[in-house]
């Protein structure tokens, strides 16, 4: 279990207890997070899961995989601390975790 | 106006299968899509990603399914309608009337929404002011290249569509390449003719830069692009187009009256009808209680939406259930040889 905060572009925080296992992508969805689409539904295909991830966290997170830059070329707006959330499994070393959600995913 | 007994919008593997479905209870389709080709989601996002979860197909990628999926419906006359995005649903006595954006018009008892996520459409420039040039000297597309000679053209992307149009426009105009980091996805003799004409001062190459803005009142004059490090720099341009791939968005569909939650439509699991009487949803697109979003999932949908089609577009004859190992009448359908 990690507690994960994301962090709409209006400012609302929600702060969540996301289960080990599943993805930031997941814990955003199931629990009715707005700004994330995931319209592909974690396949790596559409880049609407994209968060930008707040700095102190970006070298404690799993390396991305290939494929995961290439995805985020088409994201909108991305950044140095731009990562996918469907990539992103949580597990205890999240706990913490604070994301950024963009103003929009396309 | 184009009369058919079911209209199926989407030719992903849904919609394709359903079509199937449709022809072998001797029902007539036709199917509307967005794209400019067949196949949906598995040919313009993962073509060549491997899915391992078609009943008794192994392995296959997204381009071989939509493949067999064509080659299932061989048998038939089905007409296809590409590049066309429906635009309007509205009732008309005992039928639908569908418009799509280019004026094309239908008329059915049944409409099978088999649309994914909704309908692709080009991803855009992030700063808001792109929009006023759009289709005027900002484009997401080329339709005809011509415009572009003698001019000065920047591109945006790192994908196979930025660098072969960098490539080829690279012949007749002035070409700027903007992409935000240095690798590029495309294919590796495409990204090494792109450092090729760098070098020899074709190509202008811009890595680690996003755009930022555009400068020009009516007419375009040059654009701001930005640095990682957040330095900025002006290039004058005559046209600008961008390449970053699609988004799907539910677009006109949220008009049509349906029940929609969280960009899916709601059905019932019997006929995978919706609110409105003759109009279905099967796919990504539906939800109902315990929906899985899987392929195999649309493809048993489509099955149950085409015989409640059945009962709208053949209101005097009674459906019989059979079987394609032994009824005379579906292979006459199939044209194949009954034993």
């Amino acid at each position: 279990m990690a507690k994960i905060t994301y962090i709409t572009h209006d400012n609302q925080n929600h702060t969540l207890n996301v289960q080990n296992g599943l993805t930031v992508m997941e814990g955003a969805i199931q629990n009715d997070v707005p700004g994330i689409d995931a319209d592909c539904g974690g396949g790596m295909a559409c880049a609407t899961c994209h968060v930008y991830v707040k700095e102190e966290w970006l070298d404690k997170l799993p390396k991305k995989e290939d494929g995961e830059e290439d995805m985020l070329d088409m994201a909108f707006e991305p950044k140095k601390n731009s990562r996918l959330s469907c990539q992103l499994i949580v597990s205890d070393d999240l706990d913490g975790l604070i994301v950024n959600i963009p103003s929009k995913q396309g | 106006m184009n009369k058919t007994d079911a209209l199926i919008i989407g030719a992903g593997p849904t919609g394709l299968f359903t079509a199937h479905q449709l022809k072998l209870i001797g029902l007539d389709c036709e199917i509307v899509d967005n794209l400019d080709k067949i196949g949906g989601q598995c040919i313009e996002l993962y073509p060549d990603k491997p899915i391992y979860d078609i009943p008794a197909v192994p392995e296959c990628t997204g381009e071989e399914l939509t493949n067999n999926l064509i080659n299932q419906l061989k048998p038939f006359d089905i007409k296809f309608h590409l590049n066309e995005r429906v635009d309007e649903v509205k009732k008309d006595n005992s039928n639908w009337i569908v418009k799509t954006n280019n004026g094309k018009s239908f008329s059915t008892p049944n409409v099978i929404i088999a649309g994914g996520v909704g309908s692709f459409e080009p991803r855009k420039f992030a700063p808001k002011e792109c929009e006023k040039f759009e289709n005027k000297s900002i484009f997401y597309s080329v339709k005809d290249k011509n415009i572009f000679k003698g001019k000065n053209v920047t591109i945006f992307g790192g994908g196979d569509s930025a660098l072969d149009w960098a490539v080829e426009l690279s012949k007749n105009s002035t070409v700027n390449l903007v992409h935000r980091r240095d690798e590029f996805r495309a294919a590796q003799a495409t990204v090494d003719k792109v450092h090729e004409l760098k070098k020899t001062g074709k190509i202008n190459l811009f890595t680690k830069y996003q755009m930022a803005g555009v400068k020009g009142n009516g007419k375009l004059e040059g654009i701001d692009i930005k640095h990682d490090n957040e330095e900025i720099k002006n290039i004058k341009t005559d046209y600008v187009l961008g390449f970053f791939g699609l988004i799907m968005q539910l677009g006109p569909i949220a008009k049509w009256g349906l029940n929609i939650n969280k960009k899916t439509i709601e059905v019932d699991t019997e006929k995978f009808e919706t609110n409105q009487k003759g109009i279905y949803a099967v796919g990504d697109i539906c939800t109902y209680p315990g929906k899985l979003k899987l392929i195999l999932s649309g493809f048993h949908e489509g099955a149950l939406a085409a015989r409640a089609c059945f009962k709208l577009a053949r209101p005097n004859e009674k459906y019989r259930f059979e079987f394609t190992t032994s009824s005379k009448t579906i292979k006459d359908r199939l044209g194949v040889k009954s034993d």
